[in-house]
């Protein structure tokens, strides 16, 4: 790398002496250009990852100063067991796990399949206007997620405008409390072969993590279903322009020798254009798991008492456990929770990995 | 680009082919619309919705319209000042048309309660955003220059601790850093934000990247010429980053004005500290009832200097994520 430049020295007759002194100040002047940001990051990303891993260890409960005799004790891996295993707080855990994952589930496929059809589409070359959609797409990305969600308080209450809308569309339409739903998704669907709590039979009989299989299979409830039309439609312009990003970067040979082969557009695009678009999903695909594991300032802004079991995500547990209560703050359980919730993300991340090929394209 | 090139001479393609290829076109373009219209509808109704009195918004949120006359007062008040009269909502609506008031934004500008205090929230973005963009171009951009160019003992491992918090999930660092802060007297106060924030792995990696592509010989003829590291680096290498610092610049002032979960937990207790993104939380109150035209007032605020930025710079923004884009494969 940065040989070269004393490489060169010699070619200027300098001596060893003052070739070992320039190598010894570039020593030092890169030591003293790379400390600030490095004490930075050490300090306030490394040393809180480690402190939160210590005290995951422990009892503490973050109130108690640490100063003070038998503040917290080590007590292993408990903390983890109460929350992962078995303990009052299982089902707290697995309940905001359950919501986190349907939420994940339902966000990161339907933003990146409508991203990627929209970047097809503007990428078409008759297309006029395209500068207009990237920036109509691209501009809620960077509004503020609070702003966002205060938006979307108010186009789905009760009285707001998506229930007008609904209402001047289809007459029989009763209003739905978006903001204030707990019903399951799924629930509702199978209400309509009737299929309810009460007929499901086993499944409301049989608990896993204390959560009835029954409420295993609710589905986001409605209020949660409103965030996630909140996230996708949030994120899709960022993808999208990543995707079109990566088609401009396509050759034209390509398509050029498809073409000349016979091939249709939909042959071209399948076997041609998705092939070479996979290291920008999986790109895509990563960021959205990222982000959908890791929703809470939605949560935070549209959240209320009613909502509070059914739009719980894994994110805003760890906040829960550790600030929702003036008189019980527990560190300790937050931590873990919150390592856990960082060992999700990783394990998710490789997995997809294997999904999309992302592990093949880069090799 | 490819724009300009006109479709292919049909030569080879029956007229059923180029009929499919019409209609499927058609389709593209009303995928299109449609999504643009998704997209842009809750802005516009957000903007007309915060010109409205609370009654307006509650009762007839779909106009959006505005016709004179301009600035409708919202409450009628007696020489005593109490309020006499409320402005009913089919009095400042009338079918997709609103007269504008601007009580919302004159009482959102106004006020200065503890919390109520938008101007004081706006001063303190700007502190906030503008401090640790300075400080995220100055301290990244040197990092980025050292891992480019300078070989010193460690160069490559501290390359991969960088890239390697990338990993690190915010909400992870939520409660250590409150911690952390707290041990240090620094919650709630400028400093202990902005310290924290004052260096990030992304701003570094993307700063390394462009230092990568600038040539060597460059620095090479200032060093024949006697200048050292430091000079070379501020009078020589930084100036020709332009392009990368404005996108660096971009990116974190973007990031830190809608920064929300950092200052709730560094100055989420203390409503004089809060910035933007955290004062609406507070001015949404946490029952069922909120006061629309303040929340959508202080939403349009919020919103309007990152607007500016974005229309004024956007091929930085749309630069800086194809950068990121790419840099994935």
């Amino acid at each position: 790398m940065a040989d070269t430049t004393s490489r060169s020295l010699p070619l200027q007759r300098q001596g060893v002496t003052t070739q070992t002194s320039a190598k010894r100040q570039e020593g030092i002047a890169g030591l003293v250009f790379v400390s600030p940001a490095l004490l930075i990051l050490f300090m306030f990303l490394i040393v809180p990852l480690v402190v939160a891993l210590y005290f995951s260890l422990t009892n503490w409960n973050g109130r108690t100063p640490l100063s003070q005799e038998g503040a917290y004790e080590y007590i292993g891996l408990r903390n983890y067991e109460q929350l992962l295993i078995q303990g009052r707080r299982v089902d707290d855990f697995y309940n905001a796990l359950k919501n986190t994952v349907y939420y994940v589930l339902g966000v990161v496929p339907t933003q990146t399949i409508i991203a990627l059809v929209l970047a097809v589409i503007v990428n078409q070359r008759w297309l006029k206007f395209r500068g207009f959609f990237r920036t109509a797409y691209y501009f809620p990305s960077i509004t503020s997620s609070i702003v966002v969600s205060m938006i979307f308080l108010f186009l789905f209450s009760n009285t707001g405008p998506v229930n007008g809308l609904l209402s001047s569309l289809f007459p029989n339409y009763q209003p739905v409390s978006w903001l204030s739903n707990n019903d399951g998704v799924i629930h509702n669907l199978l209400g309509l072969f009737g299929i309810t709590r009460d007929s499901s039979g086993f499944l409301r009989e049989t608990q896993i993590f204390r959560i009835s299989l029954w409420e295993w299979i609710s589905g986001p409830s409605v209020s949660m279903l409103t965030i996630m039309i909140l996230a996708i439609w949030t994120t899709i312009g960022t993808m999208m322009v990543v995707y079109l990003a990566a088609l401009q970067n396509i050759p034209s040979q390509v398509y050029e020798a498809a073409q000349v082969d016979g091939a249709n557009a939909w042959q071209v695009f399948r076997h041609i254009t998705m092939p070479l678009l996979r290291p920008t999903t999986f790109f895509v695909v990563t960021l959205g798991l990222i982000g959908t594991f890791q929703v809470f300032d939605q949560i935070y802004v549209l959240r209320n008492d009613t909502t509070r079991r059914t739009t719980m995500s894994v994110a805003y547990l760890v906040y829960d456990f550790a600030f929702g209560s003036q008189t019980d703050p527990r560190m300790d359980r937050a931590t873990a929770t919150a390592i856990t919730l960082f060992v999700i993300i990783f394990v998710a991340t490789i997995i997809q990995r294997r999904l999309t090929g992302g592990d093949k394209a880069n090799a | 680009m490819t724009s300009a090139a006109a479709a292919p001479p049909i030569t080879t393609q029956t007229s059923s082919v180029y009929t499919l290829r019409r209609i499927l076109g058609i389709v593209g373009v009303a995928i299109l619309v449609l999504v643009a219209v998704i997209e842009i509808a809750p802005f516009v109704l957000t903007i007309a919705n915060s010109f409205k009195c609370d009654p307006a918004v509650t009762n007839r949120p779909a106009a959006f319209i505005p016709v004179p006359p301009f600035g409708v007062q919202c409450e009628t008040r007696n020489e005593a000042g109490q309020v006499v009269a409320r402005l009913g909502a089919d009095e400042q609506v009338s079918g997709a048309t609103f007269n504008p008031s601007f009580s919302g934004y004159q009482a959102i500008l106004t006020s200065t309660g503890p919390n109520n205090n938008l101007p004081r929230w706006l001063l303190n973005t700007v502190i906030y955003a503008i401090t640790v963009m300075i400080l995220r171009l100055l301290f990244d951009s040197m990092a980025g220059y050292a891992l480019a160019r300078l070989s010193f003992p460690g160069n490559r491992i501290i390359f991969f601790i960088v890239l390697g918090t990338l990993m690190i999930p915010g909400v992870v660092l939520l409660i250590p850093r409150f911690l952390l802060l707290n041990q240090m007297g620094l919650l709630n106060t400028y400093q202990g934000y902005i310290i924290v924030l004052a260096a990030d792995a992304f701003g570094i990696l993307l700063m390394k990247q462009f230092f990568e592509s600038i040539p060597r010989e460059i620095e090479e003829a200032a060093a024949v010429d006697g200048a050292n590291r430091f000079m070379m680096f501020f009078r020589i290498v930084l100036p020709m980053a332009t392009p990368a610092l404005t996108a660096l610049a971009i990116f974190s002032f973007q990031g830190q004005w809608n920064n929300f979960m950092d200052a709730l937990i560094i100055v989420g207790t203390k409503p004089d500290m809060f910035n933007l993104p955290m004062g609406l939380t507070v001015l949404r109150g946490s029952g069922q009832d909120v006061q629309y035209d303040l929340v959508l007032a202080g939403s349009v605020i919020t919103t309007l200097p990152m607007a500016i930025i974005f229309f004024v710079f956007q091929r930085y923004f749309v630069e800086g994520v194809t950068y990121s884009g790419l840099a994935g494969q």
